[in-house]
């Protein structure tokens, strides 16, 4: 497709929007739909539509594969560090409400930095997927 | 109103599902596969259920076809014809799963009912009036998802994991045994 003006100019114009969607769904989970699951495949799509339009050398160049390795076990890494870190400071694993003097703010901090890992595990994986798959074509 | 956008809508699924089955170009396949989820996306809407239409149309609608379309673009663009199995066997199956589960909806309770068990479980004060004041968080989802059930979404994320190792480590070794040996 790299040879279309349109979709180019068009996905230009759309992939910034459609990252910082992803992180409007990660962050605002709380109070709207959403959460990390939702908010890692749309991140992904729009990794996935730039990587369809401009080349797969030049989204590994944006998002090395390596990195990419690294980041699904870094979010699976986070969430169970969470749960370490409630264990650390007296309570259950994962019982967030000692991350903090106030309980509501303690769940706060955990049901952030959970959903970030959730989120970071989930883009990780399906940018992983996409490159595993579109590398055998030109392979 | 409602029930006319219901019905119109369970029709076009009904129409994806059978266009799909019929059609012989995988192309056109796979995109009514994406029409099929986004379809379902809107009826998850409409039955108030918008986390879960979130997820179908990101995941169903989107990643999902596109990784169709790369799994096409190594195989063949159309189907072989001549399948294995007896159509009559196929249909009798299909009819006696379709028989069985809508015989087991005779079960539940009806849509919206306040007596039916989610409403009077004890759980459901819990989640929906005391999870507010424990967390301050109103999208009942996420407290549930996170908070409540924290092993669970923990699980889910290490199945995540777990998947896409396998499929990497499936992929990437293929290419090994097709490549030359280096």
């Amino acid at each position: 497709m790299r040879e279309y003006t349109v979709p180019r100019v068009v996905a230009k114009i759309l992939i910034p929007y459609i990252l910082l969607y992803a992180l409007y769904v990660q962050f605002h989970g709380d109070f709207g739909p959403g959460g990390g699951f939702q908010a890692g495949v749309i991140f992904a799509a729009g990794v996935i539509l730039y990587a369809l339009l401009f080349g797969l050398a030049a989204a590994r160049r944006v998002v090395p594969p390596d990195v990419v390795r690294v980041l699904i076990a870094f979010g699976v890494m986070l969430y169970g560090g969470v749960g370490v870190a409630t264990m650390a400071k007296g309570g259950k694993f994962l019982d967030y409400g000692v991350l903090a003097h106030d309980p509501v703010h303690g769940q706060h901090y955990g049901i952030l930095l959970v959903e970030l890992g959730v989120g970071i595990t989930v883009t990780a994986v399906m940018i992983a997927l996409f490159y595993a798959f579109a590398g055998r074509r030109s392979a | 109103m409602t029930i006319a956008i219901d019905v119109f809508l369970m029709a076009l699924l009904v129409v994806a599902a059978i266009a799909v089955i019929r059609l012989r170009s995988l192309f056109a396949a796979v995109m009514l596969t994406s029409v099929y989820s986004l379809l379902s996306a809107c009826w998850f809407t409409l039955q108030d259920a918008v986390d879960v239409a979130f997820t179908e149309a990101a995941v169903g609608a989107g990643i999902s076809t596109v990784l169709m379309l790369g799994t096409l673009s190594l195989t063949q663009r159309n189907e072989k014809g001549g399948r294995g199995g007896h159509p009559i066997l196929g249909l009798a199956v299909v009819l006696l799963t379709g028989t069985a589960l809508v015989y087991a909806t005779f079960d539940m309770p009806h849509y919206g009912d306040p007596a039916a068990p989610i409403h009077t479980h004890p759980i459901y004060e819990e989640y929906v009036h005391a999870s507010y004041d424990k967390f301050h968080i109103p999208n009942i989802v996420t407290s549930v998802l996170a908070s409540y059930r924290g092993y669970d979404t923990f699980g889910e994320v290490t199945v995540i994991l777990t998947a896409g190792i396998a499929v990497l480590l499936l992929l990437s070794r293929a290419r090994e045994e097709e490549g030359p040996p280096s």
